[in-house]
């Protein structure tokens, strides 16, 4: 799913921009050290097919409804990870400017979700999963795991950076339960996909599918990619733990036995209002906007303590900010272990 | 079909940007830095803004104007966006249902408010970005964009890209037509993996022959650039003027002078 | 006076699999010639085409353009001499701009931008398309983009030039503009095409393909006037040159 500008707040679109562009600059040169020549037209060629095989749906089977090829892991299985990367940013790059899908300021966040995670974290899943040479059910299934991995992910990019910004209205638990479903589904459509193109292709040009070439290459990426699962998990769980339980949470928290659900976790609210405090430097919706209220003109009522949204934005923007700092970081960490872990 | 009029669209917005117009003239790099300053300021505001975000719809209004761009079209691209944002602002009258204004007898909760917000939001970055392409065309974009630090293998894939969209969408249609002609209804997986798989395998044969046709004309692996630009005064002038006012814009509650200036003018 | 020659002596070339797309072939071409490579498809044509540039190698056999035998050093000096025309003209104009696909040639070979533009402007003239210079190849007729691509390799100022079909996929009008400008070209032509109408207006001399070998050689008159040969290699005479629709004589 494409992150949108009017959801976006500069400060998380900045920072996703800052990832994105550092990513872009390491791919970059990674490609022109390698200064393969016949990739330049492949590449923008790719680019062109990509944005057309976009354009053409195909039925859903069972919903009724249509989809389309996302093509982040196709474009890793037939170019790389760092040249597939640059071809999905350039395709976003014109949709944005074009089509205005998502936007220009969604546009670091859109790379990453869409261009990096499938890239750098689905990939060397499926390299792992499928192996040199696999049959058709072997690609389907490893296609299908990484796609699911990768868009599950994305989902979880997409639900911080949301919820982050403070401009949606929706919780982050309810959020994440609606995406990370969904988007399950999209992933095992995207890796059927994948597969099939990829099958076809075999079939027809072998020549044309890279030889794999198992190397710790893939197993740091492998690695990142469970610690970077593991982190979003731990990051939503953390947050159902912390949060005033509200409605859907509510019952969530329930079930996972938090103990006292009328008292207000003080200790963790003080907590979680000291590091707002700290994090102050952000423009932060959730400050001002509790001043506002306070001195509202219109005289609207004064909420309850518990259940004001700016608390909760209040109380969520921490953790949800530590979530996705965390998870910034730890792929930061793979990165940078796999640049060392490379052969050069 | 959709894929046909997206195609259609894309040629005519390039088509605009070959247009004349002081606009036109200016260097890509002060329309590529006020257009992004105008989303930054805009999208900053908090999820309640409505009022404040109103004035700064001045900005794509002068730029169409000022360039003598086609209203309706234009209109009709920017509108696009408002299905999408009804449906991810949907949410915020369900989760925000404090009463935080009463207007008329009416009570409007948070919800609501910034759900137009999140409209108001939408039409304003989509009318930046597209009347960015439309008075400055996406070659000059990449090239603007290039001078100010996008990496040149990035610069190079983006103009092919563009070359190539048209081409490869202009035979994707080729190949679907043929397919409805014979009956086919909605695609399936298998069938859609096929199609894009044979799309794909000439895709794949015709970069050969655009590698043929470079490396024939003695392609080194670097892409020259041409005469760069100089900013000049009119550009200076552009990006001091526009980034001034959205920073006045942003920081100074524009509409409540005016409210006040009103309501003073009546008394 | 010699860099204008052309000359393939025992060029022989397998691919991969085992299919021989040449076999033997030998010729020479002199300076000012303009010869045409006519045969059926699959004859080894564009493969030949391809060695001329240097962008293939020969399994055996060997390639010299001007007496420069073309190898790995020679090639970026054969490349400026012989300028190649592929026949989709979309795969040859890349860049964004007519003006910018034109000037890839010369700002390859290193000249100050004064010269890459005189270059542009004198090719793009002699093609007569200079008023389309800032347009991207997608506005173009199919027309307006074979001559931008043929301005793309004139801006080199090669000796020789080699052309993939060049008619193919013109409309007749534009179709009558290209031969026109093609016959008013000095330069040594190589041209391969199935318009044999073409080959009959333009090309003094034929060269015959058949599963890679040479069936004949020799002035093109003399090459249309053997029809067991042309039935053999799957060819058949110009329109011109065979009866009359209306009234049924034969002209030759």
């Amino acid at each position: 799913m494409h992150m949108a500008d009017a959801l976006l707040s500069p400060a998380v679109g900045g920072t996703m921009w800052a990832a994105t562009a550092v990513a872009v600059a390491h791919c970059s040169r990674r490609l022109r050290i390698e200064a393969d020549d016949r990739r330049v037209p492949l590449m923008g060629v790719l680019g062109a097919f990509l944005f057309t095989a976009q354009m053409i749906n195909f039925s859903i089977p069972g919903t009724g409804s249509s989809g389309h090829l996302g093509g982040g892991l196709l474009l890793a299985i037939l170019l790389g990870p760092h040249a597939a990367f640059l071809v999905v940013a350039s395709v976003l790059i014109v949709q944005a400017l074009f089509f205005a899908d998502g936007g220009l300021l969604a546009l670091g966040c859109n790379i990453f979700n869409l261009g990096f995670l499938p890239a750098f974290l689905g990939y060397p899943l499926y390299r792992r999963l499928a192996g040199r040479e696999p049959g058709t059910a072997r690609a389907t299934t490893a296609a299908i795991t990484a796609a699911v991995v990768s868009l599950q992910l994305g989902a979880v990019a997409v639900v911080l950076q949301t919820v982050a910004s403070g401009i949606s209205a929706l919780p982050l638990g309810t959020f994440a339960l609606f995406m990370l479903p969904v988007h399950l589904a999209i992933g095992i459509v995207e890796g059927l996909v994948t597969a099939a193109v990829v099958v076809f292709v075999r079939a027809t040009r072998p020549d044309i599918l890279p030889a794999a070439t198992p190397s710790n290459r893939s197993v740091t990426g492998v690695a990142v990619s469970f610690a970077a699962v593991a982190l979003a998990l731990g990051g939503i769980g953390a947050w159902f733990a912390s949060a005033n339980p509200d409605g859907l949470e509510w019952s969530i928290a329930r079930i996972t036995g938090a103990d006292d659900l009328d008292s207000p976790p003080t200790t963790l609210h003080a907590r979680s209002a000291e590091l707002q405090r700290r994090v102050a430097v952000l423009p932060d919706y959730g400050f001002r906007r509790d001043e506002g209220r306070d001195a509202s003109p219109e005289g609207a009522p004064a909420a309850s303590n518990l259940h004001r949204p700016g608390d909760r934005l209040g109380t969520s923007l921490a953790g949800v900010l530590g979530g996705a700092g965390a998870l910034f970081l730890a792929l930061l960490v793979g990165f940078v272990l796999r640049r060392k872990a490379q052969p050069t | 079909m959709t894929r046909v009029a997206g195609l259609l669209d894309f040629r005519r917005l390039d088509l605009l940007a070959t247009g004349d117009s002081s606009l036109h003239r200016l260097d890509p790099r002060a329309k590529v830095i006020v257009t992004l300053v105008f989303i930054i300021c805009a999208m900053s505001f908090d999820r309640y803004a409505v009022a404040p975000l109103i004035p700064f719809f001045v900005f794509p209004i002068a730029v169409i104007a000022t360039a003598r761009l086609p209203i309706a079209f234009l209109s009709r691209k920017v509108a696009l966006v408002l299905p999408v944002a009804l449906l991810i602002a949907l949410p915020n009258p369900w989760f925000d249902r404090e009463v935080l204004l009463q207007l008329a007898g009416l009570e409007f909760s948070g919800g609501w408010i910034s759900l137009l917000s999140i409209m108001l939001r939408s039409l304003l970055a989509a009318a930046a970005a597209i009347a960015l392409v439309a008075v400055t065309g996406f070659p000059a974009i990449c090239a603007a964009l290039g001078r100010m630090g996008m990496p040149r293998p990035l610069a190079v894939q983006l103009l092919f890209l563009y070359r190539y969209m048209t081409v490869l969408g202009e035979e994707a249609v080729r190949m679907t037509v043929a397919r409805e002609q014979r009956g086919g209804g909605p695609l399936s997986i298998r069938l859609y993996g096929a199609l894009v798989g044979r799309l794909l395998l000439r895709t794949w044969d015709r970069a050969e022959r655009i590698y043929l046709a470079m490396c024939a004309r003695g392609f080194t692996g670097d892409f020259g650039s041409g005469q760069p630009s100089r900013l000049g005064r009119p550009d200076i002038a552009y990006v001091a003027g526009w980034c001034g006012l959205f920073l006045l814009l942003r920081t100074q509650d524009v509409t409540q002078w005016l409210g006040a200036a009103v309501l003073g003018a009546l008394r | 006076m010699s860099h204008h020659l052309v000359e393939a002596r025992g060029l022989s070339h397998v691919y991969a699999d085992g299919t021989v797309a040449l076999a033997d072939v030998s010729f020479r071409i002199t300076h000012g010639e303009s010869v045409a490579i006519i045969g059926a498809n699959g004859a080894g044509k564009s493969t030949l085409l391809m060695h001329l540039n240097g962008h293939l190698s020969p399994t055996s056999g060997e390639v010299r353009i001007g007496e420069t035998p073309l190898t790995k050093e020679t090639l970026p000096a054969i490349r400026r001499t012989v300028g190649l025309v592929l026949q989709d003209p979309d795969d040859q104009l890349f860049m964004p701009t007519v003006y910018d696909d034109v000037a890839f040639g010369p700002r390859n070979q290193s000249l100050p931008e004064v010269e890459v533009g005189r270059r542009v402007q004198a090719a793009l003239e002699r093609v007569g398309i200079w008023h389309v210079r800032g347009k991207p190849p997608y506005r173009l007729s199919g027309g307006e983009k074979k001559r931008a691509a043929i301005a793309g390799v004139l801006a080199m100022a090669p000796d020789i030039l080699v052309m993939d079909e060049p008619t193919s996929g013109l409309d007749p009008y534009a179709r009558r503009q290209l031969i026109g400008l093609l016959g008013e070209f000095r330069h040594t032509r190589v041209f391969t095409s199935h318009d044999l109408d073409m080959v009959l207006d333009l090309c003094p001399r034929t060269i015959v393909l058949l599963e890679g070998a040479v069936m004949a050689d020799g002035s093109t008159q003399d090459v249309f006037a053997d029809d067991a040969l042309l039935s053999r290699c799957r060819l058949e005479r110009p329109l011109a040159l065979q009866a009359c629709p209306v009234c049924g004589t034969k002209r030759f």
